[in-house]
This record gives C-alpha cells, structure tokens and sequence, in this order.
C-alpha cells in the first residue's frame, strides 16, 4: 500500500510539473490581459498534433520537433491575439473574451477533426515505452524528461518574469495597467508577447501530454476544465500558485485513483470547491484583484 | 411625447399580438414534422435562453453550468417515471417536481458559487457541470450510467407527435418570458441590475445582494429543469453527454449576446436565430458530419463577437434610431424599436433614450 501511494505521490508531481507549464501559460495570460483564454486546452491538443506530424510524417524527434513547434505556436498564439483579443473592449469584456476564445477552440477543434478524424493517437518514441528502474518503481523516461523540460522552462519564464526589462514590465502590466501605460509601457506589445508565450508554452505541454496519453481533436475540454481548477485554485494571475495547484492537484487525484479511479476527477472539482470556500481567492490570490 | 408613447405602445401591443397568433397557428400551417421539430427544439431555447437571461443577463454573472438544471431535470423525469412507473401523459404531472429538483439543487450550488465573481464564478460553474456529468456516467443504479435513461413510453400518433410538444414547450417560452418581463418592471428586478453595475455600491445601498443573486439563480434553476425535462421526453433519452453537455452552455451564452445581452427581446431573438441554423446544419451531409459545422458555429461566433459586441436588438435599435434621425442627435425618443432600455449596458447606448424618462 505505501509501494502504491508513493507510486502515486511520484506519479503526481512529474506529470504535475507538465500540468504546471501549461497553467503556467493560462494564468500568465490571464494576469495581463484578465481575460480568460478557454481554447488553452485545444491549443494543447493542437501542439500535440504538429508533434505528431512531424514525426509520423517528417521522422523527426518530439523533442527536437519543439524547436519547430514552440515557435509555430508563438505565432499562432500572437495572431489570435492581434485578430481578436485585442480588439475586445467596453463593459462586457469578461464574457466577449470567454465567447471569442471559445470560438477560437471550436474553430481549431473542426479543423483537427477534418484533418486528423476523430480516432485516437499518441505520439511514440523509444523513450515514450522504456523505464528507468530505480528504488523498485518503474519509471517511464518520458515522464522523467518531461518532468525536467517543464522544470526548466518554468524557471526560465520565471527568469524572464523576474530578471529582464521584459519581464518588468509585465509584471507592471499585471499590476495595474492604466498606471504601466502612464510610465510609457507598450501594454498592447506586452499583452500581444504574454498571449504568444502562453500559448507557445502549450507546443510543449502538447508534446508531453501526447506522449503520456492518447488523444483526439476532442480532449481539450478535458484539459482546459483541469487547467481551469488549477490556476484558480493557485489564484487567477499567480504563477507561483498555479505551480504549487498543479502539482497538488494532479498529486491528489493520482493517489485517489489507487481507490477509486472513476471517482478521481470528480474529486479534482470537489477541491476546488472546498478551497474556494475557505479562500475564495485561491491558495495564492490577490486579494479584489480588480473591482468588479 | 405622449402621442409617441401611446403609439409605440400599440404598435408593441399589435406586434407581439401578432406574434403571439403566427406561434400558436405554425404547427397548423406546417404539419411536416421535419418542420415542427424545429419548432420544437426553437421553443425549448427560447425558454432556456431566457432562464438564463434571467439570472445572468440580470445580474451579470455568466453562468456556463445551466446544463446541470437542464441535465438533472431530464434525469429527475427519467428516474421519477422509472421507479414509480408513471408512463403515458400521466409524465407531465412531473414536471413541478423536476422545477422542484432544479431549484433545490439550485441552493446550494448559488451558495458556494455565488461567493465569487466574474471569472472565478464562470469556473466554478463549468467545475459543477463536470461534476454533474460525472456523476451522471458513474452512479449506474440511479442514473443508467453512460447508456442514460429512457423515456416512458408515449401513445401519441406518430403523425402529430410534435404538435402537444411544441405547444408544451411554447407554454413553457411564453411562461419564462412574462416571468422575465416581470421581473424586468419589478424592484427585485431593479436590484438585479443593480448588483450587475456595481455590487458593492448596490450593497452600500441596501440591497441584499446574496439573498437576491441566489433567488434569481434559482428561478432560472428551476426553469432549466422543466424544460430539461420536457426535452428529454421529446427526445424520449437521455445519456450523460447529451444532458450534461458542454457546447449546451456555450450555445445558450452565444444566443444570448447575439440577440442583445441583457435584453429578453434578444434572448428570444437569439434563440430563434441561432437554433434552427444549427438544426439545420447538422442535417446538411456535405458539411462532413459535424466537424465543418463546428467550423461554421466558431465562425458565427466570431462575427457576432466582433461585429455586433452588443448584439442584434441594441445595435439594430441604434440603426434605426440613425435612420429616423438621418444622423442628427436625436433630442427627443424617436425609437419604436427601443433603444434597448433593457439592455442598460453602458451609457453609450443610450442615445434616444435620455429624455424618455
């Protein structure tokens, strides 16, 4: 039994630390810009299916693929931007912004169907069937390079947040936005650069969660309701809270399925609600981020 | 100003006598019931779209979980008809319990998720449809797990089958929309709206924002439920993913705002804009089953989105009022149409409507 939960808690955090960038990703957008982008999740499945061409298609690496991916994404997620987000202003932007993202993940999801069918794929590589044997667990090493590319990355947006102007004036941008335009920050810039790193982190995540699992142009909504727990959990516009949420999240629901496997995801939400309860603002929220 | 008044008022009287008269002679004009179908399922959105308008468009909380009011009182129906063998239209005497079911799960879920706002609200909502769902598929025994239920059985003419169902379910629109409109004109309304513009200062004032939020949630709970329950005996099943299903949230919220936010007149717009389209679609097989129509909604979306942020009644309210001003600033009302006064949303709308009040 303690074999198993440990199997478990080991289990958890690595994939968590995927879960993590892709949070990461979410909640970074959602501090700058306070909207909410919901096609996160299909853009995960779309970065999972680039890795899958080029594999299948082009034999190269998924690892190596992700220099072809992430910068793809970046300019997918750019575009998106400049196309449709930017342009969303006035009363009802909270909504407008749900509805345009929405439509941005429908629109992706048809041409994924129309160019891939609705039949499940995963992306295989020979670390994606191999173990690690160490301490009596079997480890795939997918999940031990994933675990460490998404470590990695994670420290380096973190790096861009808290050590580059860049980075500075995000975060003056998440602060208060009137007050960053007022010292001469570029916030459409700013917000058009944290809308394509955000998405871009998904080629990544994409290329993770396809090796770990089996999808189609429809598992974004699994993902996107998961991604949506954690980083309001974490508290909406805290990277360091959608770390600790993804990790603590995917954690618990891995030990629960050692009991109860169809229970598993419901007791994701449970949690959710039961913080939210006790602290509405997450594990790490800003108190009021913005009055309503 | 008062012969204006008087004017709009029976030009408003004759049209929605009108309307009222071409709802109730459609499934006598068009017996084909390819046709009533639409009718049908037009009907059941107008209804859900306006429960929806009541709660979210009022208060300005997005709710994106009505599926689980939709979904539990279809499964409420089911279950009930089930285990106490009720069949034939003796069904219908069920629908008060499945409102019942709808507004008692209502509570507490507004109780917890009504703490927060915005953003967060709209999460924890979509957190309680995957729940619902969730529980749909995995309490086997009570729910049919992921086969779902299936409806008594009805001894009505094949032929005829949608006509009571249509008029049920326009009984059900015309109920939902006077409660709208009555709830529009009354004070409970007002505070509604008021928490929508400014919860805290409406606080300051007064109004008891939990108390009058979770009231409204369960007014809309509780009509979801009945129309919920009403689809699912048209359908005659249910199964986890169609009672519980995800684009259903989406597809109301679209409705609304293509419509005109905040506005009944757009809810019903919306519905019946939005719903026959999507039948439609889904019974053309050159768009490649599905997934093109996919497409086309995300599409549809988008333009509505960027091109009519504020929907068909507010902005095509103001293109008449342009109109009937030949661009001068209108001094007095001069709309028939309404520059939406029940829309309220933001101050540039509210061009012709200043000096009405």
């Amino acid at each position: 039994m303690t074999q198993e939960i440990t199997r478990a808690i080991i289990d958890g955090i690595l994939v968590g630390g995927v879960y993590a960038l892709m949070a990461v990703g979410l909640t970074l957008i959602f501090g700058v810009l306070d909207i909410i982008n919901i096609a996160q999740g299909v853009l995960v499945i779309l970065g999972a299916y680039l890795s899958y061409s080029l594999s299948t298609k082009a034999h190269i690496d998924l690892f190596v693929g992700l220099l072809i991916t992430v910068p793809a994404m970046f300019v997918i997620g750019v575009v998106i931007h400049w196309a449709f987000i930017r342009r969303l202003r006035g009363t009802e932007r909270t909504s407008m912004t749900l509805l345009v993202t929405y439509a941005v993940a429908l629109i992706i999801e048809g041409i994924l169907y129309k160019v891939y069918g609705a039949d499940n794929v995963s992306l295989n590589a020979s670390y994606t069937t191999s173990s690690l044997h160490v301490f009596g667990f079997y480890l795939p090493w997918i999940f031990i390079y994933g675990f460490i590319l998404a470590v990695v990355l994670v420290l380096a947006i973190y790096a861009l947040l808290y050590r580059t102007r860049f980075g500075r004036s995000v975060r003056a941008t998440m602060q208060d936005e009137t007050a960053a335009r007022l010292v001469g920050i570029d916030v459409n810039r700013v917000a058009a650069l944290t809308f394509g790193i955000g998405v871009a982190v998904t080629a990544v995540g994409g290329m993770l969660y396809g090796a770990t699992n089996s999808f189609n142009p429809n598992s974004g909504y699994d993902l996107i309701s998961r991604l949506l727990a954690i980083i309001i959990l974490g508290g909406l516009g805290s990277v360091g809270g959608a770390l600790a949420a993804a990790v603590f999240m995917i954690t618990l629901e891995s030990v629960v399925t050692i009991w109860q496997p169809t229970w598993a995801v419901a007791v994701f939400y449970a949690a959710l609600v039961l913080v939210l309860l006790i602290r509405p603002t997450g594990f790490f929220g800003r108190k009021a981020v913005r009055a309503q | 100003m008062s012969e204006t008044r008087t004017r709009d008022r029976a030009l408003k009287g004759g049209g929605l006598l009108a309307l009222i008269v071409i709802l109730i002679a459609f499934p006598k004009v068009f017996t084909n019931p390819a046709i009533t179908n639409y009718g049908v399922f037009a009907m059941i959105y107008v209804t859900v779209v306006c429960a929806w308008h009541l709660f979210s468009g009022n208060t300005g909380y997005i709710s994106l979980g009505q599926a689980v009011f939709y979904g539990s009182g279809a499964y409420a129906m089911g279950i009930a008809a089930r285990d106490w063998h009720v069949t034939g239209t003796a069904v219908f005497a069920l629908l008060p319990l499945c409102a019942a079911v709808g507004a008692a799960l209502a509570v507490p879920l507004g109780l917890v998720a009504l703490r927060v706002r915005r953003h967060t609200f709209i999460v924890i909502t979509i957190a309680f449809f995957f729940i619902f769902q969730l529980m749909a598929y995995n309490l086997n025994g009570f729910t049919g797990g992921s086969s779902g239920l299936d409806s008594p059985f009805l001894t009505w003419p094949e032929s005829g089958y949608n006509t009571p169902f249509y008029y049920i379910a326009l009984a059900c629109a015309a109920g939902t929309v006077a409660i709208a409109w009555l709830i529009r004109r009354s004070r409970f309304g007002l505070q509604l709206r008021a928490i929508r513009d400014d919860e805290d200062r409406a606080r300051g004032l007064g109004v008891r924002a939990m108390r009058v939020k979770l009231s409204a949630f369960v007014i809309s709970g509780a009509i979801t439920a009945t129309i919920g329950a009403v689809w699912f005996y048209y359908i005659n099943q249910v199964e986890p993913n169609t009672g519980f299903n995800p684009l259903f949230d989406l597809t109301i919220v679209l409705m609304a705002f293509l419509g005109g936010y905040g506005s009944i007149a757009g809810a019903v717009l919306g519905a019946l804009i939005i719903e026959p389209l999507t039948l439609w679609l889904n019974t053309q097989p050159q768009l490649g089953g599905g997934s093109l129509n996919e497409i086309l909604l995300g599409v549809i979306f988008l333009i509505v989105v960027l091109f009519l942020p504020r929907g068909i009644i507010p902005t095509g309210g103001e293109w008449i009022t342009k109109i009937r001003t030949r661009g001068r600033p209108a001094v007095v009302p001069a709309t028939t149409m309404g520059t939406p006064a029940a829309a309220g949303s933001g101050t540039a709308t509210s061009v012709g409507s200043g000096g009405a009040r």
